[in-house]
């Protein structure tokens, strides 16, 4: 029972954990889009001053997580004539939900001591965990389809055409590259392949997924960007062409769920890069006694510290790689349709199964790399 | 599995597939299709049968599910308003549907029927017991099936495939020379 109360408590703050990282990405995209192209960005709103009485620089936080927010979810709930009532207002949550209940499967550190008891700190500890994760973000693609068929729109249903071809498409290369690292690992578990990752090569280099994995790094950061339907993938949206898409016919609390959808799941793709590929909560050197530094100097640590310090890794890490994304995001332009498909189909797509083909022999050969 | 957790799946199951059948909107159909494959994959999941839960929910729920949802579109299927079919055909189908019942029930409901919960040995529908019977005791109907697949995206192409132009040119002399013999 009391492993129940747990796993319930630690699904809640991994959803939290990720509904905050969503809430930074949109932050990112406001004010850290305004520094990359050298504009003001987001500086209007503020609780009466205050901040500028203070001499403080305006950093936008008001304006992007409080004033934003209330706008949104105090619109007027508009449905079109014409539109599918129900299916119209299902849709958003049809696509938040898969992206909410994969956060659980996240294993965010080792073990923590409480009160003589051991706790895992993965909120669902799955032996199949890679197959959920494929099961659940397959199942993602319903929303974004029947939002754009159910506003009785054209651009809404080009939207929801689109994202759906570019979604099912994507998901091959994304499955091509999680089969490659299930087969270096030797598992389907994830808190498994975050401990494979623990120890070091060579007295000093942390045995981190991305040293043995490169190409498959490559392909699922690639397929992950796509999948969350960000820039240079976001042509569902594509406002020059398709105003916005799939998302067009929707306004406040339902618009502000298929923003959170697509932020959300980059918060998951950031995730599920840190697990498979920078050793999760692994702490370069950091054992469950302390530091062993690579000079040979060891730095004994209280357990408990451990355990914090491998939680406060996993998510530096997640944030540097989510700041990543946000920077691709910034960086590139956005794809034709043709050289998406092209990318997906014939440059992915090959790559990662070269990527299974070349692993498994290296596999059966050596061995196995852990 | 708990049994109120196989009562509660076995009635959201029954409810979705009715759901299926009886919606006129063939979107709201499909829907229900959905949940009734992903209710279905949590009865496998809790059936200790892991990896075939989570292959249904992939595959059937995730893939499959989505090309029907193409289908849909492509055929720009609407909500159907009046009936359809006439008379004799409604009546043949209804005789058949109960027939179909009655010869279900009568295999299916007790003394036939007994829900129980078999336990399973350790490691039963993990991955690694599925994948070593599969590679082993029957890999030959597993090689079969996979040509098989392999046969039918080919055909899927082949029929699919756009005429070459030179294709186009002997299609239009063909029409011209019966064009011409029409005419005399």
């Amino acid at each position: 029972m009391a492993e129940l109360i747990v796993g319930a408590i630690e699904a809640v703050l991994m959803i939290f954990i990720g509904l905050n990282l969503a809430v930074f990405l949109l932050y990112f995209e406001r004010k850290g889009s305004a520094l990359i192209q050298d504009r003001v960005g987001a500086n209007r709103a503020s609780i009466t001053g205050l901040g500028r009485k203070l001499g403080l620089p305006n950093l936008g936080i008001i304006n992007t997580l409080v004033a934003d927010p209330i706008k949104l979810f105090t619109k007027e709930d508009f449905v079109p004539a014409g539109a599918d009532h129900f299916l119209h207002t299902l849709a958003p949550f049809i696509a938040l939900f898969p992206v909410m209940i994969t956060f659980v499967v996240i294993p965010f550190g080792d073990t923590i001591t409480f009160g003589g008891r051991t706790f895992g700190l993965q909120a669902a500890p799955l032996n199949a965990a890679a197959l959920y994760l494929l099961a659940t973000i397959g199942i993602g693609v319903y929303g974004v389809s029947l939002g754009g068929w159910a506003s009785n729109n054209r651009w809404a249903l080009l939207g929801g055409i689109r994202a759906t071809a570019q979604m099912i498409s994507y998901e091959i290369a994304m499955g091509l590259a999680i089969i490659a690292i299930v087969i270096t690992y030797g598992s389907l578990d994830l808190q498994a392949m975050v401990r494979m990752q623990g120890g070091v090569w060579f007295g000093w280099l942390p045995r981190w997924g991305i040293f043995v994995q490169p190409l498959a790094f490559i392909l699922l950061l690639t397929a992950g960007i796509a999948e969350s339907k960000r820039v240079p993938f976001d042509l569902p949206e594509g406002e020059s062409e398709l105003i916005l898409g799939y998302m067009l016919e929707y306004s406040g609390g339902k618009q502000a769920a298929f923003m959170l959808t697509d932020l959300a799941e980059q918060a998951l793709v950031a995730m599920l890069l840190v697990t498979f590929f920078f050793g999760g909560w692994q702490v370069p050197w950091l054992y469950r006694d302390g530091f062993h530094l690579p000079g040979g100097a060891i730095v004994a640590l209280a357990p408990l510290l451990v355990s914090i310090a491998g939680v406060v890794a996993f998510l530096i890490k997640v944030v540097i790689l989510c700041s990543f994304m946000g920077l691709i995001r910034w960086t590139l332009p956005r794809f034709r349709y043709d050289q998406l498909m092209k990318l997906g189909w014939k440059i992915l797509v090959p790559l990662g199964l070269a990527n299974i083909l070349i692993t498994a022999f290296v596999v059966v050969v050596a061995g196995g790399a852990h | 599995m708990p049994i109120a957790l196989f009562w509660f799946l076995a009635a959201v199951s029954l409810i979705s597939a009715f759901g299926v059948v009886l919606q006129r909107n063939p979107l709201h159909c499909l829907l229900a299709l959905i949940v009734t494959l992903l209710a279905i994959a949590v009865l496998f999941i809790g059936e200790d049968a892991t990896v075939v839960g989570f292959l249904q929910a992939i595959v059937y729920a995730g893939a499959i599910m989505v090309l029907f949802l193409f289908v849909i579109w492509l055929l720009n299927l609407r909500a159907e308003m009046g009936p359809t079919g006439h008379l004799g055909l409604k009546l043949f189908g209804t005789i058949a549907v109960a027939a179909m019942f009655a010869e279900l029930m009568a295999f299916l409901l007790p003394p036939h029927l007994q829900i129980k919960f078999a336990g399973h040995a350790a490691g039963y529908g993990s991955i690694d017991s599925l994948s070593q019977t599969l590679f082993s005791e029957y890999l030959v109907a597993f090689e079969v099936t996979s040509v098989l697949l392999l046969v039918a995206v080919i055909g899927a192409v082949a029929l699919a495939r756009r005429s070459t132009a030179s294709e186009i040119q002997e299609h239009a002399a063909d029409n011209a020379r019966k064009e011409r013999s029409a005419a005399q």
